[in-house]
């Protein structure tokens, strides 16, 4: 079977999709159906592991893999917890996803709950999204109205309950363990690994976390099997993503996408960002996400080896760190010839140090003092040496702390040192910083 | 994260006392309550001081926060330790509107300075400031994952996104004619996704 490559988004102009009725005339639930009347769990399980799905969360972990980790006691509860904190800096796509299609992803919730014999779920959404929360919170009650959840659903012997939680504005709470933590009402500091989540997670119990855009990505999964999903996308990178596109396009916006498109065809087609605001040259590309490696374009179009650089894990990873990225969470964040690299770092730095729970000194400390060594590049007294002095810093955070959010805030200042030195130099040779206002450079209005 | 400390307020016995959520907002902390198993009712704390802040003036007094910790019987300091992680919970009095300005990668590059820069200039106040009425709070956040539609910024529930000086103008006045106090609890959120 030859399936759509639009899987998650496709019906998101259809009026009225938000609403139980019209998404279930439009075959939404049928995955629940399928899953509930037709399939063990064990058979859910087995087809989102041949479906080669990877955690679309940023990480890129197997999830079938994921789910086959968990532990199953008896007697002892098991828990989904969806990741709905998105906050990686260049990232919307969980939102879209959330207000425009509210009930895929509670339909991909069922479904795998059921896979996993969880009999509660949560969907974890971040503070700030709180009128996402009510569209959620609204879907939840239509589909216990229509039998979708509660007790023995369908009428099968399967119940389930999915509970929404709001959070209160923590990038950390992204991180699965301090998700957890602050789902049990803490602060949102990282855990100590092992135990994983899959073995001790909610109040101790076996608990799977996965992103919202991986749970969506179920319902296809389930409706037309593991094997043509997988053969969508190229390699391990299966299916389709969501990309969230930013800054200096025509067109920002989410888009969903074979992986395997080319990333040039991606920045400059009309179908997808429509090529550079202003007719102005690419610089460089964020392609993940804040933590990701920035490229500059000549390394984001092509691969070291010269090579179409392809919207997938392992293109995008080729090279390594030197010459190479990360796919991440698809945050796709585009800047054009005039962009201040080194401020666009300092906008990174501060959120990071912003972010830190403080828990290891590396990052607790680290990130506040690249913060402020980057500040002095804005205030005229950087001098070449602090060029140094920040690759110092950040490569004594990498991998000496508890959770990533230390490597999330070293690599971005690793990658614009690595591929951006001299225009670090410069500015702090020429002891002044010109800033271009962006907002007059865009030409939207007069100078204030 | 928040580096407000809960010991510059002053505790008054009094206002303790005195403090209660309304009927509706007790009936959604109980409702909020319920979703968790027995013997796991701390996790009600973040969203049951979503709840206080909005009831009791934007802002979480080291009363309310007693008070919260008495609806979910745990201790005071449980809920301080939790209010002062958070970014969105103030310890500190702020205007009826806190304008919440965006200014992480995507939002600094479509013009979130520009925009700061604007509102500071018209409300005349700086970044964290209350205007003298009382009315309006000027923040700047990190990332809303409105970067696609960037500058933006967020005043109680609702997203103002696409940003042009013009748009600020008009919210502006619209909230001040409005005149209430905006929170993240709001029903009648505004979003242009």
């Amino acid at each position: 079977m030859v399936m759509e490559k639009k899987l998650l988004i496709h019906n998101d102009k259809v009026p009225g999709i938000n609403t139980y009725e019209v998404y279930r005339a439009h075959g939404g639930y049928a995955s629940v159906e399928k899953a509930l009347k037709t399939m063990t769990p064990d058979q859910v399980t087995d087809e989102v592991k041949k479906s080669g799905l990877r955690g679309r969360g940023g990480a890129g972990f197997p999830t079938g893999l994921k789910w086959s980790f968990l532990a199953k006691p008896e007697g002892v509860p098991r828990y989904l917890v969806c990741n709905a904190d998105e906050s990686e800096p260049g990232t919307f796509k969980d939102r879209y996803l959330m207000e425009k299609i509210p009930h895929a992803l509670i339909e991909g919730m069922i479904t795998a709950s059921y896979a996993l014999g969880a009999r509660d779920s949560y969907i974890y959404i971040r503070g700030e999204y709180f009128y996402v929360y009510r569209i959620l919170e609204n879907a939840i009650k239509e589909a216990y109205a229509a039998g979708m959840l509660g007790e023995n659903i369908l009428g099968t012997n399967f119940s389930h309950h999915v509970h929404m939680q709001i959070g209160a504005g923590a990038y950390i709470c992204g991180e699965e363990t301090a998700l957890l933590e602050s789902l049990e009402g803490k602060r949102g500091n990282p855990r100590i690994k092992p135990p994983f989540p899959a073995v001790a997670g909610l109040w101790g119990c076996p608990t799977v976390v996965n992103n919202v855009e991986t749970i969506a990505a179920v319902v296809p999964i389930v409706n037309e099997g593991g094997e043509a999903y997988a053969k969508i996308g190229i390699g391990k990178s299966t299916g389709t993503k969501l990309i969230s596109a930013s800054g200096h396009i025509n067109k920002p916006g989410v888009y969903e996408l074979e992986l395997g498109l080319p990333v040039e065809e991606f920045i400059y087609s009309e179908e997808y960002c429509g090529g550079i605001r202003n007719g102005k040259k690419l610089k460089a590309v964020v392609a993940g996400g804040s933590s990701v490696p920035i490229l500059p374009a000549e390394l984001i179009l092509k691969t070291a080896k010269g090579e179409p650089r392809l919207m997938t894990y392992e293109s995008l990873g080729d090279g390594g760190f030197l010459t190479g990225t990360m796919l991440g969470s698809g945050g796709f964040i585009v800047m054009d010839e005039d962009t201040s690299i080194v401020k666009n770092l300092y906008t990174f730095a501060r959120f990071y140090h912003h972010e830190s729970c403080g828990q290891c000194s590396p990052c607790r400390e680290g990130t506040g003092w690249m913060e402020k060594i980057l500040h002095k590049f804005f205030d005229g007294t950087a001098t070449e040496s602090d060029v140094d002095l920040l690759w110092d810093i950040q490569s004594k955070i990498e991998g000496k702390t508890i959770c990533p959010l230390g490597e999330a805030a070293a690599w971005p200042v690793a990658a614009a040192i690595r591929h951006f030195k001299q225009e670090f130099i410069d500015v702090a040779k020429s002891k002044k910083y010109n800033d271009v206002s962006h907002y007059n450079r865009l030409n939207k209005l007069a100078k204030v | 994260m928040s580096s407000q400390v809960h010991g510059a307020q002053k505790f008054d016995k009094k206002k303790r006392s005195e403090i209660k959520f309304s009927d509706a907002g007790m009936a959604a902390a109980q409702e909020i309550l319920a979703r968790y198993p027995e013997g796991k009712k701390k996790s009600g704390v973040i969203p049951i001081l979503h709840i206080a802040q909005a009831e009791f003036g934007g802002w979480l007094s080291p009363e309310a926060m007693d008070y919260v910790a008495e609806v979910i019987k745990i201790k005071p300091i449980e809920v301080y330790e939790v209010a002062s992680f958070y970014s969105m919970f103030n310890l500190k009095p702020v205007g009826k509107c806190t304008l919440e300005v965006c200014r992480t990668s995507s939002c600094w590059l479509c013009g979130a300075e520009d925009i700061v820069k604007y509102i500071e200039k018209k409300l005349n106040i700086k970044d964290g400031q209350t205007t003298k009425d009382g009315m309006f709070t000027l923040k700047t956040v990190e990332c809303l994952g409105s970067c696609g539609t960037a500058p933006m910024l967020q005043c109680g529930a609702s997203f103002h996104e696409n940003l042009t000086y013009e748009k600020v103008d008009s919210l502006i006045e619209k909230y001040k004619s409005e005149g209430r106090q905006r929170s993240y609890t709001d029903l009648d959120y505004h979003n242009t996704l």
